[in-house]
């Protein structure tokens, strides 16, 4: 389809969707007016139920914990589709060697700052994560970001950023497989798939929740890997200006 | 008394999310664009602190920060390596 | 404001598939992409809003305080996480077609065959 069809063709589709908009939004309760009964029951019923005082990730790991794990494998798939495409690329690509240009002494030493800052905030949003807000999706983004920032201002010469990324691999494995291992765990001892084995502790300590925090944990090692082995992919060649060996520092 | 200090708040917070949108898409360079998408992303974050839900302001506010930009900034980077090694510039 | 937030979230929509459909960039097609899509966001949290309710956090909050609907910020806030994996395929594949077409014009794109 040429350019001038499809914005030819744009025009009445956005003003057919538009219209289908304004029908449905007429038909919704007002803003504020929320009428489903699912939020008023969650509210009242996960923290004396599940000892989670954060009721989101209360319904995040237990209420709705089979459609997270959902979410977990497609984020796994995206993670495993990138690595298709562009690994194949890097390798031939790895006889090329070249070196990153140091970054100087003001951004390496604002930047490590933020790197301790980084990892420190991102593992206290996964561990605190189902009793104030965090969790394990957010503090990992958080944490992979420190790591990823060790790299940008690092005095390291050479520029492929991860040797350790197939380490990084199974980890994630293990991470999105933990979910499911806790999971079948139930299922084995009999009760249904993610049912809590553990005891539900007290409500705003870390001991509470029963397995919450464990399938917190393999969410929080799962999203750290898999955005570790993203940026890794996207970064391992032709990122922060290179320039030839002999030309360098 | 919070909650009637909110509603003013929720409002603009609408409109600039409204208004960065339309921002964000006009924004024909690759490069601009991950910028002015980071901005949008803040003005969603904000958007959500006022509709009480801390959880996703949190995950867009990292999201916004570093996931997007640092994925964006890598495709554009590639790209723009692939045509200089096209046309034989040594940089 | 009874219905600003849900025309906000339709406008948001169709100002991203405007981005799309217009493109020149794939690049640009993309974050246009996460632009519609977090239309979405805007949405859900705006259905799940509750008038004068509180964060579902029941820390220093008494049990039972009207609080906003906590099933679609879960919603939003794992869906948040995974679209950047998801921007990264679509970046990916990108990539993948300007290393085979030379362009990253989605007009471009026509003459990739087998």
């Amino acid at each position: 389809m040429s350019r001038r069809i499809r914005i030819a063709v744009l025009g009445p589709a956005l003003l057919g969707l538009g219209a289908l908009f304004a029908w449905a939004i007429a038909g919704l309760p007002a803003f504020g007016d929320y009428r489903g009964p699912y939020g008023y029951v969650l509210n009242r019923v996960v923290v004396p139920l599940r000892h989670t005082t954060n009721v989101v990730m209360g319904t995040t790991f237990d209420v709705r914990g089979v459609d997270t794990m959902g979410e977990e494998f497609i984020l796994y798939a995206a993670v495993l589709g990138v690595m298709l495409l562009l690994r194949d690329e890097t390798r031939s690509r790895q006889a090329e060697r070249r070196t990153r240009r140091l970054p100087s002494d003001a951004v390496r030493l604002v930047g490590g700052l933020m790197v301790g800052g980084g990892v420190l905030v991102g593992l206290w949003l996964m561990a605190f994560g189902y009793i104030t807000p965090g969790g394990g999706f957010q503090g990992g983004v958080l944490f992979a970001g420190g790591i990823l920032l060790l790299y940008l201002v690092g005095s390291h010469r050479d520029y492929r950023p991860f040797r350790i990324v197939h380490a990084l691999d199974p980890l994630e494995s293990l991470g999105a497989g933990g979910y499911v291992i806790i999971g079948l765990a139930a299922l084995a001892s009999g009760t249904a798939f993610l049912t809590d084995l553990l005891g539900l502790g007290t409500a705003g300590t870390l001991r509470s929740g029963g397995s919450i925090p464990l399938l917190n944990w393999a969410s929080a090692i799962a999203v750290s890997c898999a955005m570790l082995i993203l940026f890794a992919e996207f970064l391992e060649t032709y990122v922060v200006p290179l320039e030839p060996e002999d030309a360098g520092s | 008394m919070l909650a009637a200090t909110l509603v003013p708040l929720q409002a603009v917070a609408f409109g600039l999310v409204a208004l960065g949108a339309p921002l964000v898409v006009l924004t024909r360079d690759p490069l601009r664009q991950a910028l002015v998408n980071g901005i949008y992303g803040v003005s969603l974050v904000s958007l959500f602190v006022v509709l009480q839900a801390p959880d996703p302001a949190l995950s867009m506010l990292v999201v916004s920060g570093i996931g997007y930009p640092l994925v964006i900034l890598a495709a554009v980077a590639r790209v723009r390596g692939h045509d200089r090694e096209e046309k034989g510039e040594d940089r | 404001m009874s219905y600003l937030p849900y025309a906000v979230a339709a406008w948001i929509c169709l100002v991203g598939i405007v981005g799309v459909a217009t493109s020149k960039n794939l690049i640009h097609l993309a974050v246009s992409l996460t632009v519609t899509q977090s239309s979405s966001y805007v949405l859900l949290l705006s259905v799940g809003y509750v008038r004068h309710g509180v964060a579902p956090i029941f820390v220093g909050t008494k049990l039972g305080t009207t609080a906003v609907d906590p099933v679609v910020q879960a919603l939003t806030l794992t869906d948040v996480v995974v679209s950047v994996a998801v921007i990264g395929l679509i970046l990916a594949l990108a990539l993948d077609a300007h290393r085979l077409s030379g362009t990253v014009d989605p007009d471009g794109l026509a003459d990739i065959s087998g």
